[in-house]
């Protein structure tokens, strides 16, 4: 448990956490590598099903990052994804899988700082949980 | 629509807990619409149940088809050829179709992966409302459109009941009451003459009380 390094997956909004990856990068702002991102064209694009394959696929930990409230460039794809996320913590919960392994997350695309404190945090959170307990079985 | 609900987790668990190759099977009609067991649920239930079996360190085959109509012989029949393929079938239709499945593979255990509810109307997105009862004898023509029997708590025939409210039923602050809409309704159609106008009892055969119900039109019978 020790050397363990969480798999964290990061489906994030072109228009916000993306850029605000992008800034970070720009800023020289280093966070952890176990954030994998997928971007996305609205974080009302993420479906219940791509966060479900993401622990099918072996992810300790995915958080799915968004604009900040009133903020979305599709209106309400924002509130949206975080209906879903609470839905699919539920599944996750019923499971007997921490709920706390999913997380929606909301930022601006000039917010670099918060996207690599975010990252940091995410990935703390996860390392003391420890690995998901579901693990895809090796062939 | 016929509106349904996943079952929890928790029960479906319990059903398949004996079988390695599940068949869950969604149905594209009433189940897809109500976001109960169309293709995305099947999707979402399968992912599951795989998350389930790898956290137990065990590995479960499930094979996802979800049916044009779960109710009708000639769409369950697209099963036959991989059925033998599985050890048990999880349905994700209405008691319909689930039934049309037990009924066409005998040998099959067939399970139900949710609780059907009651014909409703989508309200807005995300919400359903009982309005149908299917009682067999529609009142609706006199009622103006809005049906006692599903929409009155007690189903009454003759105007609301004392424990209607502000226009809202006793059971609930949520709930309508029927008998108000009904007379509302009537009011702004001018058909205010109808609600004075006694209802008999009514003949419930047609609505179940004559036991199972069944069509047969001759017509359309090879």
């Amino acid at each position: 448990m020790k050397n363990f390094e969480p798999e964290i997956v990061a489906f994030c909004c072109h228009y916000c956490a993306y850029t605000a990856a992008d800034m970070a990068g720009s800023k020289r702002l280093s966070y952890p590598p176990n954030v994998k991102i997928i971007r996305v064209p609205c974080t009302g694009k993420v479906d219940a099903l791509h966060m479900m394959r993401a622990f099918e696929k072996g992810a300790d930990g995915v958080y799915v990052a968004g604009c900040l409230e009133g903020d979305c460039h599709f209106k309400n794809g924002n509130t949206r994804a975080g209906q879903r996320v609470a839905y699919v913590q539920k599944i996750l919960e019923d499971l007997g899988i921490e709920p706390q392994r999913l997380e929606m997350i909301m930022m601006s695309a000039g917010m670099g700082e918060r996207f690599a404190r975010t990252a940091f945090e995410f990935t703390e959170k996860i390392r003391e949980l420890g690995p998901c307990p579901v693990k895809p079985i090796k062939k | 629509m016929i509106t349904a609900e996943q079952k929890p987790l928790e029960e479906i668990l319990a059903y398949i807990e004996p079988y390695d190759r599940i068949f869950l099977v969604g149905c594209n009609e009433c189940v897809t619409v109500c976001a109960a067991g169309g293709r995305k649920e099947v999707g979402l239930l399968a992912s599951a149940l795989r998350l389930n079996s790898m956290k137990q360190g065990k590995t479960i085959e499930i094979k996802e088809i979800t049916l044009e109509r779960q109710c009708d012989p000639e769409y369950v029949e697209e099963l036959a050829s991989e059925i033998n393929r599985t050890d048990a079938v999880l349905s994700m239709a209405c008691g319909c179709g689930v039934q049309t499945l037990a009924g066409r593979y005998k040998e099959m255990p067939v399970f139900p992966a949710v609780n059907t509810l009651f014909m409703g109307a989508s309200e807005s997105q995300g919400i359903w409302s009982e309005r149908c009862r299917g009682c067999g004898d529609c009142l609706l023509g006199i009622t103006g459109g809005i049906c006692p029997v599903a929409r009155c708590s007690k189903s009454l025939f003759n105007g609301p009941c004392g424990g209607t409210c502000s226009g809202k039923c006793e059971i609930s602050p949520e709930v309508d009451c029927a008998w108000c809409l009904i007379w509302e309704r009537l009011k702004a159609l001018g058909m205010e003459k109808r609600y004075e106008e006694l209802m008999e009892a009514k003949d419930w055969r047609p609505s179940g009380g004559g036991g199972p119900r069944k069509i047969v039109r001759k017509d359309l019978v090879l």
